[in-house]
């Protein structure tokens, strides 16, 4: 991969960053709920910040934070962090010298993931990795692209990881985000990206060829997480850019800031969802034929692909999911799914929106009802949510021993808790 | 909208230039290449030139929007698949080529962006697009 670096001072740069968001920095770690607008009843409080861009997160039964970073640090691409007493936590140790999004504990072992391969690290008693320098290696040989290149990882309870392979494309166009390039035919980034890849938890140095191509026509998963109560696996899909940009005749600019839906998926084994050749219209309620494949903004599809479980608004950028299975909150929130919305860029020139963690209330282990906005304002302001100048993106969630919800920023590097009185 | 009012607070230079439209003039081309700069650049530099994290450089004071003309000239009329780092930060996303804009077009975008967002360099002539143009479809 060619690197190239720019030496100039960016220190302007920074200044004027430093500006737009100098109220909400300066604050938010000491402001009433680390700076968010939670619902009645709930608490936050900004364990940490500045630890670095901090993805997935996973919180043992002594309630230590495991944080992968997408860039690592020193050295150190996952992070240990210890909780102290007033709401506070501090790094207690770090190891792992990639970056990476995904890291998952499951049945005494604590996995992670680069952008190519998924290591595991035996766990002790107190949920300490063991050695750190030697993880078992349990896949290797993953495409990374550039784009859509993070691998988010879950398991199931029958020992098998779950591994997304992002599309490196926006819509399998012949020139990549090019104004009116069509589609290539018979999309061949589906064979190798574009899916959900099923592998061994347990064995070592697998290759595609290992593994089961679980789902396909997914452009690009980063949340994603196992239902206990349907024995299922669910992810969020990040639907495709620039309808506008590249086919300015068929949508508005008003019409590509919210479309496509970003679409929460129920995945059985063999689905496809129809990644490049279609998108989910969350205003119509329909599979619509992508402009790439012949699409106007108006045909529909109604064969083979699966639809959706839930759709939200365009361009959010679902990059954690979470089933909440705890005590602690409310019991309108068990088994239900908490959604952290990254926040979009693909807006422009309408507002920027997301930056935020959604509730969607599930029954029988399915949808069922409205999503709600649950904690808001992690951009610090309306008006750095709407520039997209945000001070904090959630990212990764987690969920405590005793219920408490965790969620990552890998902007502001914070991680947060938020926590509920009866 | 917001993300106006954001840009037009921080471009004095902007809001000088539309006062004193001079055909043919400086001013001229950067209201002309502002025109190119949103309908096919902002949705990924943003409308204040900030990029997006990871993904979209920033268009503020960096070597390649301030540095060689010839660079960035190739650069919209070629499109860009490499990552840059950036103090520190990487942007990873695939800018397409424009080579179906207008030399005069990519000219007044350039000079635009190279006279916008706190930048302050020479404007790019239409006579400097077409070789580059030219060397690139010899290719």
């Amino acid at each position: 991969m060619k690197r190239r670096t720019i030496l100039l001072s960016m220190l302007p740069i920074l200044a004027i960053g430093g500006l737009l968001s100098f109220k909400s920095l300066k604050s938010s770690s000491d402001a009433p709920n680390a700076g968010l607008k939670l619902p009645e009843g709930f608490k936050a409080d900004m364990l940490i910040e500045g630890i670095g861009s901090a993805r997935h997160i996973a919180v043992t039964p002594q309630g230590e934070i495991y944080v992968k970073l997408n860039r690592a640090r020193n050295g150190k691409g996952i992070l240990l962090l210890h909780q102290t007493a007033n709401g506070k936590a501090e790094v207690k140790t770090g190891f792992g010298n990639y970056s990476g999004t995904g890291i998952y504990i499951k049945d005494g072992y604590l996995y992670a993931s680069s952008n190519e391969e998924v290591f595991r690290y035996k766990l002790n008693d107190k949920y300490e990795v063991v050695n750190p320098n030697e993880p078992e290696r349990i896949v290797t040989g993953l495409l990374n692209r550039r784009q859509h290149e993070s691998k988010s990882v879950v398991l199931d309870n029958d020992g098998n990881i779950y591994v997304n392979v992002g599309a490196y494309s926006n819509s399998c166009q012949e020139r990549d985000r090019e104004k009116g390039s069509m589609g290539r035919k018979g999309c061949p980034i589906l064979d190798s990206a574009g899916g959900i890849w099923e592998f061994k938890a347990n064995k070592r140095d697998q290759h595609y060829g290992d593994g089961v191509h679980y789902a396909s026509g997914l452009r690009n998963v980063v949340g994603l997480d196992w239902n206990q109560q349907d024995n299922q696996l669910f992810v969020m899909q990040h639907g495709r850019d620039q309808l506008h940009d590249i086919f300015p005749d068929m949508y508005t600019v008003q019409q590509s800031a919210v479309l496509p839906a970003e679409c929460m998926y129920a995945l059985k084994k063999g689905d496809n969802a129809g990644w490049p050749y279609i998108y989910y219209d969350q205003i119509k309620h329909a599979k619509m034929l992508a402009p790439e494949y012949g699409g106007d903004g108006k045909k529909e599809v109604t064969d083979k692909y699966i639809d959706p479980a839930a759709a939200y608004p365009g361009h959010l950028a679902p990059n954690g999911l979470l089933f909440y299975t705890g005590n602690m909150f409310p019991e309108r929130y068990k088994h239900g799914a908490f959604i952290a919305f990254h926040g979009s860029w693909n807006r422009a020139p309408e507002p920027q929106a997301g930056f935020f963690v959604v509730f969607q209330p599930f029954k029988n282990g399915k949808p069922d009802g409205k999503w709600e906005v649950f904690a808001d304002n992690f951009a610090g302001s309306p008006q750095q949510a709407a520039s997209g100048r945000a001070a904090h993106r959630p990212c990764g969630l987690a969920q405590g021993p005793d219920g408490a919800l965790y969620v990552s920023d890998d902007t502001g590097g914070a991680i947060y808790k938020i926590t509920y009185k009866k | 909208m917001i993300t106006e009012t954001y840009a037009q607070k921080k471009k004095p230079v902007h809001r000088r230039t539309s006062a004193h439209v001079v055909k043919g003039g400086l001013a001229a081309r950067i209201a002309a290449g502002k025109e190119v700069y949103t309908k096919y650049c902002l949705t990924c530099h943003q409308a204040d030139g900030y990029g997006v994290p990871n993904m979209n450089p920033p268009l503020i004071r960096t070597e390649y929007v301030l540095g060689n003309k010839a660079r960035i000239i190739k650069i919209v009329l070629s499109g860009f698949k490499d990552d840059v780092e950036i103090n520190g930060n990487t942007y990873s996303n695939t800018m397409p080529a424009f080579d179906y804009l207008k030399d005069e077009e990519v000219a007044n975008v350039l000079t635009y962006v190279r006279n916008n967002f706190t930048n302050k360099a020479s404007a790019v002539k239409v006579s400097e697009v077409a070789p580059i143009r030219a060397s690139l479809k010899k290719k």
